[in-house]
């Protein structure tokens, strides 16, 4: 009965698929489906290096508070960092009077309620603050910014597949439209407002070019201020803020490995004893 | 029996490999023990507070707004520190008593800062089992000495929050605090 | 248990007697997974996988009790409460990337356990008991692991919850009302949140419940071994302890570098992305899939593109998706040879492996793009996956010549040892070579 019952059903389902895929292959080759813009056109990220690639890999101090200018005196402006608070900066290299003067002077407020009235307020920012955000709601954000809201940054790079040389692409990968794009893809024509980007997944960006001209940033290190410096110093930034455990992670990695391998080494030893004890006793 | 030993590869045989092969049975538990170890301590150590409680660790209070005479509550590591500012007639009675004669013997002098007698800063839980006495605000019972009242177990505490009567055993604690400026004082 | 030869328990401390006496525990694991329990001699690495889902199961209520120690059920906080764990706690990026890896661990032994139940016959009588307990507790594990990704709150744990909890809604008449109720709202929110969280505490615990139903079960005919042939007297097998405990804490060993391998090196490596975006009620993700270990059911899910008359094509996928589960129940009745291992059967051999490569190539469809030419592999796949079971196994037990059995345990040891030679025997094969003067 278990048999013929499977039968009939495995028979049921194993048919329907094969005439599903019948139906399905006939579509296919009778009409194949269009190719779309995106298909076409959209790229993956670039290769680029940075100092934390690898399973070893380290961030770079110098580079990540580089970034870290790039990103207070250019994307701060609209986009926020929610989950990173000020006293987080002391892992890329800042003392503890250094923060404390860079929440001050923060350009953004930390709201809060005044003591006296009650009323909402703002003062500055301490170092236990996360970052303010530069818009009260995504409402605000909205409105200031053509409809489009400006993504938290805390996690970009781990928030996009192959993250940190998305980001940098992106940052760098801004161009006209080619003309063969438009020759294909008539209705494809970017529309007013937004900014052709073929590292963007629908290649069409409501963020307009943020990192325009050298020396858009000026260094305190010295570093020449590149376009394609300041992309590649944001992104190592954002890649920190997204996992800044990442050295203490690698690091207790290579201590655990180093210690599993010898366990397990000595594990095997074990076992082969114990066994050859067996082949004794037989 | 003896011939299995002849034939294993591995030479095993004697006193010497009995040894050595118990040594390594123990050398690989040892070590599945001490991984065990090394495991606890993160498993234990991610309920201490997190970096973020730590960071609120330290408060400012502002001491503009507080008359002689009143105190306020504020918080310090989420319990409540009460800031008061004596009048002259309290920082006198708490001088005129005989430091040494009390349950946790310690002057009005040694519980504030050098120069800023008036301004005393104290936790408010009660050293006996940590309810929050009454006192800081106004209009509150303060006890017998003019200080701080607890009510669920009765402890008075004195102009300079000390323990005189009651089941407490410690004055109330004063926190570790500095002055940034004449008007601002740093907790923590 | 199993065997009259099986060692007794005889504590000799007068604490140990006493405690034996009052409550047996000492007695119960000494019988269980101690020197009491015979296992066959023969065993190979494949029989390590059991024991490796139960330290995976542990690894799992360790590090979960402790994310449950910081996380926050409620849509408001519960993204960031993990951001926080991971950032400000004391080790925490540590106990959620282990919590986080460790499910797919589990999935890997367990998935790796029951191809070895398949390949060995595992299944068959006198073990039946054992492999549907087994079913039940990889059914128990899909629905944890489904409720445990929901509760980050990313993109992809909101909508993996709003198209889960949608498979129910395909049901006739009944369907909407159960998602509704499952959700506990019209669409996955706080009410969701909550339940799910509080069941997917709950049911890890379920599991260890279950678990000892499974090897009280496996105790009674006892384990299984790489021949299919049942044990026949004391020569066959070895005491559970040392001798096992030694080759599985080996195999503990290999499996926790690999584990942390990718706990360390490549957390992400097995995440999506997107469920690093908070979750958004009003914007779908390019591309929703589950985690891996439901891919292979995801593709048969989305194969039935084609309406069955008055069936729709979205119920016959959601029918065929818990088919594909249900159908192992039956497994036990369905191969009727009386052959269990699959080293004896040739026919059935080849279509194991057949089996394999299908499951990995709907695997691999389930977690692409619900694009050509990738519906139209999964539905080729997915038919062969339903005819495998329902049609070709039944028939193969009826039809196929078995190889000739050895006549026990011990024997085939001794063959394979003759043939491999005296130099390479390994006994970390499972084959203990017997002593030259035994034969």
């Amino acid at each position: 009965m278990v048999r013929i019952g499977a039968f009939l059903v495995g028979l049921f389902f194993a048919g329907w698929l094969l005439i599903s895929f019948l139906v399905g292959a006939v579509a296919y080759v009778s009409e194949p489906p269009a190719k779309t813009v995106e298909h076409e056109f959209h790229k993956h990220p670039k290769d680029v290096e940075f100092s934390f690639d690898g399973p070893l890999g380290k961030f770079d101090r110098a580079q990540l508070q580089r970034g870290f200018q790039v990103f207070k005196e250019v994307c701060s402006a609209c986009h926020s960092l929610k989950f990173v608070a000020f006293r987080d900066l002391a892992g890329i290299g800042y003392n503890e009077a250094e923060i404390k003067a860079i929440a001050k002077q923060w350009a953004i407020k930390t709201p809060d309620v005044d003591p006296k009235t009650g009323e909402m307020s703002t003062r500055e920012p301490v170092p236990a603050d996360y970052f303010p955000k530069p818009f009260a709601n995504n409402v605000a954000a909205a409105a200031a910014n053509n409809n489009a809201i400006p993504p938290d940054l805390s996690l970009m790079t781990k928030a996009r597949h192959d993250g940190t040389a998305y980001v940098y692409s992106l940052l760098t990968g801004y161009q006209n439209q080619p003309a063969d794009l438009i020759k294909h893809f008539p209705d494809a024509k970017t529309p007013e407002g937004l900014h052709y980007n073929p590292y963007f997944p629908n290649l069409n960006l409501a963020m307009a070019p943020p990192l325009t001209a050298d020396g858009q940033v000026t260094y305190g290190d010295g570093t020449k201020s590149s376009v394609d410096q300041m992309s590649k110093d944001v992104s190592a930034f954002l890649t920190w803020t997204a996992e800044p455990k990442l050295e203490n992670r690698r690091r207790a990695g290579l201590a655990t490995i180093v210690f599993l391998l010898i366990a397990t080494a000595l594990a095997y030893m074990s076992y082969q004893n114990i066994w050859a004890d067996k082949k004794k006793a037989a | 029996m003896a011939s299995v030993e002849h034939t294993d590869s591995q030479g095993l045989a004697g006193e010497d490999g009995v040894r050595r092969r118990d040594f390594i049975n123990i050398a690989a538990v040892s070590f599945a023990g001490v991984g065990a170890v090394a495991v606890v301590i993160p498993l234990v150590d991610q309920m201490n507070p997190s970096a973020d409680v730590l960071a609120l660790a330290s408060t400012e209070v502002d001491l503009t707004a507080i008359q002689p005479g009143q105190a306020i509550k504020t918080t310090f590591r989420a319990q409540p520190l009460f800031v008061r500012h004596l009048t002259e007639k309290e920082i006198a009675e708490a001088d005129k008593v005989d430091a040494g004669g009390l349950r946790d013997p310690q002057t009005l002098a040694e519980r504030t800062v050098d120069g800023k007698k008036q301004w005393l800063v104290t936790m408010g839980v009660c050293t006996h089992l940590g309810c929050v006495p009454l006192g800081a605000g106004e209009g509150e019972n303060k006890g017998e000495f003019g200080g701080y009242f607890c009510p669920c177990h009765g402890s008075h505490y004195d102009t300079a929050a000390r323990i005189r009567k009651g089941p407490a055993p410690k004055n109330l604690e004063v926190p570790k605090f500095a002055f940034t400026s004449d008007t601002a004082i740093l907790v923590g | 248990m199993s065997f009259p030869w099986a060692e007794h328990y005889t504590p000799k401390h007068p604490l140990t007697q006493w405690i034996d006496e009052k409550l047996p525990l000492p007695r119960l694991v000494y019988n269980a997974v101690g020197a009491g329990y015979p296992v066959p001699r023969n065993l190979n690495y494949f029989w390590n996988f059991g024991v490796l889902a139960g330290l995976a199961l542990m690894i799992q209520i360790v590090t979960g009790v402790i994310m449950a120690m910081h996380y926050g059920a409620n849509t408001l906080v519960a993204f960031s409460s993990i951001e926080q764990t991971m950032r400000d706690v004391n080790s925490g990026w540590l106990m959620r990337y282990a919590h986080a890896n460790g499910a797919s661990f589990f999935f890997i032994v367990v998935y790796l356990h029951i191809f070895r139940g398949l390949f060995y016959g595992s299944y068959k009588a006198p073990r039946e008991m054992v492999w549907l307990l087994g079913l039940v507790i990889f059914l128990l594990m899909m629905a944890t692991a489904f409720m445990g990704y929901v509760l980050p709150w990313g993109q992809m744990s909101y909508w993996g919850a709003k198209v889960i909890t949608g498979l129910f809604g395909a049901i006739p008449v009944v369907g909407e009302p159960i998602q509704t109720w499952l959700l506990g709202g019209f669409a996955p929110g706080n009410a969701s949140l909550n339940r799910f969280f509080s069941l997917h505490f709950l049911l890890p615990f379920v599991i260890a419940g279950v678990i000892i139903l499974h090897i009280w079960a496996l105790h009674i005919p006892g384990s299984s071994n790489p021949t299919g042939v049942e044990v026949k007297g004391p020569q066959d097998t070895v005491p559970f302890h040392p001798y096992y405990t030694a080759k599985d804490g080996f195999g503990a060993g290999v499996f926790l570098i690999l584990f942390s391998i990718l706990l360390f090196f490549a957390p992400n490596y097995l995440g999506h992305a997107d469920n690093y975006i908070e979750a958004n009620p009003l914007s779908t993700p390019a591309h929703i899939v589950p985690e891996w270990y439901f891919w292979p059911f995801y593709a048969i899910l989305r194969a039935f593109t084609v309406d069955f008359f008055f069936i729709p094509a979205k119920l016959l996928g959601v029918l065929a998706m818990f088919a594909s589960i249900l159908l192992l129940f039956f497994l036990p009745w369905l191969d009727t040879s009386p052959v269990r291992s699959g080293n004896y059967r040739p026919t059935f051999k080849k279509f194991w492996w057949i089996l394999i490569a299908d499951v990995v190539v709907l695997g691999y469809c389930g977690g692409a793009p619900a694009e050509e030419p990738y519906v139209m592999i999964s539905q080729i796949a997915s038919a062969y996956y339903f005819a495998h079971f329902l049609i070709i196994l039944p028939l193969i037990s009826r039809f196929e010549k078995p190889l000739p059995l050895p006549g026990s345990i011990t024997e085939s040891v001794l063959n394979r040892h003759n043939i491999k030679g005296e130099q390479d025997a390994l006994p970390g094969m499972g084959a203990d070579p017997q002593p030259s003067n035994a034969g």
